[in-house]
């Protein structure tokens, strides 16, 4: 049995590990996923105030803390609310049912009399004096929770559902709110220089004219390669932190020549090869096409740098980060320093947007190391715009092709997906290093090339099968094995550029057959919550008077339902392209099975939208010399105020279907779209991001 | 040296070097966290602040340069208790993901609705255009922006 249970309550069975009736009439919530900007925590005081029928503002919840909130892992991959919402879910739902059936064998009646109104029991209408805080025993808390109490029906939902305003927000909008604005007594401020790359020895570095441009006292700390600038006032260090580079001398520094920049360049160099999908056939038709498309790597860009604070006290390690998995990160710190793990607190606190594996983890092995060195402070490090840009993990590039072998009216009966790309996951916790760790005089060994396995949705692999009634589907994986920069986890990992060739490429053979592509699509698509967000979509873009290719305006759709297990999304996208893409407007229809809450999952399907067009159209990470040369926001373009079109999104209703995560679904689907709808405006097809003025020149004069 | 300010309209002294920027004076000196760090180079916003009215960088700003002049942050907009109709849009139309270019936005628009109090959709667009946003909250905070300016025409208290 327990081995259906969600993973988050498989390693957390105690009860007291979830909830905690407080005696002022609230109730704590802990939970392992953490806020990222996504609003998920909201959403999980949600389903446990629904559960438990309390009043949702009586609810506080704790999350990411090693000390006092449960193991989930990391916050990612749109799992908060499919896996720790479900157990929330479970837990609550559970907990109830101990305290109710307890009270009903108290008042010698059936369970099923009592009901909850806002935490106070009732026997009928009447209240029974009795409520979770008077009633509530250790004995409640006693058995290991065996999740199989049944949760209420979504009909009977009186906060589920709903749309409920962030919790965080309030703050956010006055001024407060972010790790980078906490003080603590003793506070230190530090900032790196940093290792150019893995390997780098640095050899000289001359102090006194850093000392002088800094115009204060600052300690220098160094740790083997790793050398951090630490003193009481933040300009001092800021300055020494930007002039040092100008002083350091590196033995063993790279050379990044323009080429590694493109993901072109990932097709032959050394691999692990993977199959994956159905056998070839053995008589394919000999009728076989194919097309090429490609997205470079990508910046997570996060709008401020990565910050973590550290203090080793007592023997005590307590970190702050905007980490996405504090356990986790606490596993990576105890590898690095050589601590046990339960010296190590690590507890979660707001950062700038997450989209993935960012610098967040790295930032708090600075902040450690530099704490180890200089106990009974608090060191709170901050990373530069440009140590941001040059050193996040990225996303990886990928090129991809996809092959058909077309039947007599010119539909694929075998597609073959063929995959180059470098990894999608190097956390510590998946063959990755941290940041730190390599400069330090016992570097860890190189790390090994893994991707998410396909049962979690795969890495570059990640909707590389297309779910069309096709009957021979194939992915060949070239994973790359030494990509030019580091790469990891950035929302969606694979999709992006799977779902934009799939569906671009849909688009493409749907015009060989000469039939229209959403008619094309439909005509091998059985699946009925697909075609209805297809239909739906184009029904309110009033598709059916696109009109012909070539005339400068152009509509495209993308669909996709992300790790094709999870949230479905159509988008339809309206262009104007004279010597740069427009966006004129944006249609999108998803669905997620039962909506949590509305408003913020229809924010995550926005965000995604605007974000994908964004690395659509402008963004590609450069590199040249000894690292990365786009390393502000000139040299790394993303979408402005100016440049975001309307955006309509329906989400289906379907409340019997189990609640699916929406922060990545839109993401390739709106690559696609865009894709469609620039070759629909100018008649010619671009099949490599981003979509640049420069790109757009080069394509039209052939 | 010592360098006078009005901060959030009160009177404030502080001894820093004049070459400091205004935003680490700020959240150092002062205490003031709302405008933030984002790039150190006038190009994101997240620090933008008012200097007699008019949105200033504070990342690359040195102190000395607004000395004696009156500066505004998001503090001085409102608080969670007395928010401005600003802040009370923002909340209305859930306008952020993760919140941290908020501050130098509401900034921005609070100068914006100063000098227009009917701005389009597109002239809003255009005020945000020097602040960048990463999670894609732009079109709530295009809405938030147009209702705190319907909001102010109908009188509510700034």
């Amino acid at each position: 049995m327990s081995d259906t249970l969600p993973l988050s309550i498989q390693n957390n069975r105690r009860m007291e590990k979830w909830i905690r009736f407080d005696p002022d009439r609230t109730l704590r919530l802990a939970v392992g996923k953490v806020e990222l900007g996504q609003g998920n925590v909201t959403a999980l005081a949600q389903i446990a105030a629904e559960e438990l029928d309390i009043d949702l503002s009586r609810i506080a919840v704790l999350s990411g803390d090693t000390q006092d909130a449960p193991d989930e892992g990391q916050t990612t991959s749109s799992q908060s609310i499919e896996v720790s919402g479900k157990s929330v879910q479970l837990v609550t739902a559970e907990l109830r049912a101990r305290v109710v059936d307890r009270l009903a064998q108290r008042l010698n009646c059936a369970p099923g009399e009592i009901s909850v109104e806002d935490g106070v029991f009732c026997r009928g209408d009447a209240p029974t004096g009795h409520d979770y805080w008077n009633f509530v025993q250790a004995e409640d808390f006693a058995a290991e929770i065996a999740g199989t109490a049944t949760p209420k029906s979504h009909t009977a939902y009186r906060v589920v559902g709903k749309p409920v305003p962030r919790r965080d927000l309030p703050a956010k909008v006055t001024g407060a709110g972010f790790i980078h604005d906490m003080v603590r007594p003793d506070l230190l401020h530090a900032r790196i220089l940093r290792q150019p790359n893995r390997g780098a020895i640095l050899t000289a570095f001359d102090e006194a004219p850093v000392r002088h441009v800094a115009g204060g006292d600052f300690r220098v700390v160094r740790v083997g390669n790793f050398v951090a600038f630490v003193g009481a006032d933040e300009t001092v260090v800021q300055r020494a932190a930007v002039a040092a580079p100008a002083h350091a001398r590196w033995d063993k520094a790279r050379q990044i020549t323009p080429d590694q920049q493109e993901a072109a360049w990932l097709v032959g160099k050394p691999t692990n090869e993977r199959v994956h999908g159905d056998e070839p056939m053995t008589d394919p038709p000999t009728t076989v096409v194919e097309a090429t498309y490609s997205r470079p790597y990508i910046a997570h860009a996060a709008m401020g740098p990565s910050c973590a604070l550290a203090e080793y006290r007592d023997g005590v390690l307590s970190v702050w980060s905007h980490t996405q998995g504090p356990y986790p990160l606490r596993a990576a710190l105890a590898n690095v320093l050589g601590l046990p793990a339960d010296r190590i607190i690590v507890r979660h606190a707001h950062g700038a947007g997450c989209y993935g594996h960012n610098g967040a983890d790295d930032v708090a092995v600075d902040a450690a190391v530099v704490a180890l060195q200089v106990p009974d402070q608090c060191i709170r490090v901050l990373w530069r715009r440009e140590e941001e840009f040059g050193y996040e993990p990225f996303g990886t590039a990928m090129q991809v092709t996809a092959r058909a072998a077309l039947d007599g009216v010119g539909k694929p009966v075998e597609w073959t997906q063929e995959i180059w790309s470098a990894t999608h996951v190097q956390r510590p916790s998946t063959g990755g290093n941290m940041l730190t760790h390599e400069a330090l005089p016992t570097p860890p060994p190189d790390p090994k090339p893994t991707d998410p396995p396909e049962a979690a949705g795969g890495g570059g692999t990640r909707n590389g099968r297309p779910l069309y009634d096709i009957p021979v589907r194939r992915i060949l994986h070239h994973l790359v094995l030494a990509p030019p920069v580091r790469t990891s986890a950035l929302r969606g990992l694979g999709a992006l550029p799977n779902v934009f060739a799939i569906e671009c490429f849909m688009d493409e053979l749907a015009e060989r057959a000469g039939v229209e592509p959403v008619v094309y699509r439909l005509s091998m698509l059985s699946d009925k919550r697909a075609r209805h967000i297809i239909e739906d979509v184009t029904a309110r873009s009033d598709w059916a008077a696109r009109g012909a290719a070539g005339s400068g305006r152009g509509l495209g759709m993308g669909w996709a339902r992300y790790k094709n297990k999870a949230a479905y999304a159509a988008v339809v996208v309206e262009v104007e392209v004279d010597q740069e893409v427009r966006l004129k407007r944006v249609w999108c229809t998803a669905d997620a099975g039962l909506v949590i809450n509305p408003d913020g999952g229809k924010n995550q399907l926005e965000g995604g939208i605007i974000q994908a067009a964004s690395m659509t159209l402008k963004e590609q990470v450069t590199m040249e010399g000894p690292g990365v040369t786009s390393v502000d926001w000139s040299t790394y373009p993303i979408m402005k105020f100016s440049e975001v079109p309307e955006i309509e999104t329906v989400l289906v209703e379907a409340p019997d279907q189990p609640t699916l995560g929406m922060g990545e679904c839109t993401f390739g689907p709106t690559a696609a779209a865009i894709g469609n709808a620039v070759a629909h405006a100018l008649g010619i097809r671009i099949r490599d991001m981003p979509f640049t003025r420069e790109r757009i020149a080069k394509v039209l004069l052939g | 040296m010592a360098i006078d300010l009005v901060v959030n309209g009160a009177s404030r002294s502080v001894n820093v070097a004049e070459t400091t920027p205004l935003l680490d004076v700020l959240r150092n000196q002062l205490d003031l966290k709302g405008a933030r760090y984002g790039c150190g180079l006038e190009q994101c916003g997240s620090c933008m602040v008012l200097v007699d009215g008019t949105p200033v960088y504070a990342c690359a700003r040195e102190v000395g340069t607004v000395a004696g002049k009156h500066i505004t942050t998001i503090e001085g907009i409102g608080s969670v208790a007395t928010p401005h109709p600003l802040q009370i849009a923002f909340l209305d139309e859930q306008a952020g993901q993760c919140g941290y270019c908020l501050s130098g936005i509401i900034i921005e628009a609070k100068a914006l609705l100063d000098r227009n109090p009917d701005p389009t959709r597109t002239e809003i667009a255009a005020a945000l255009d020097n602040h960048l946003c990463r999670c894609g909250a732009h079109p709530r905070i295009l809405r938030a922006v147009a209702k705190a300016a319907s909001m102010l025409r109908e009188g509510a208290a700034a």
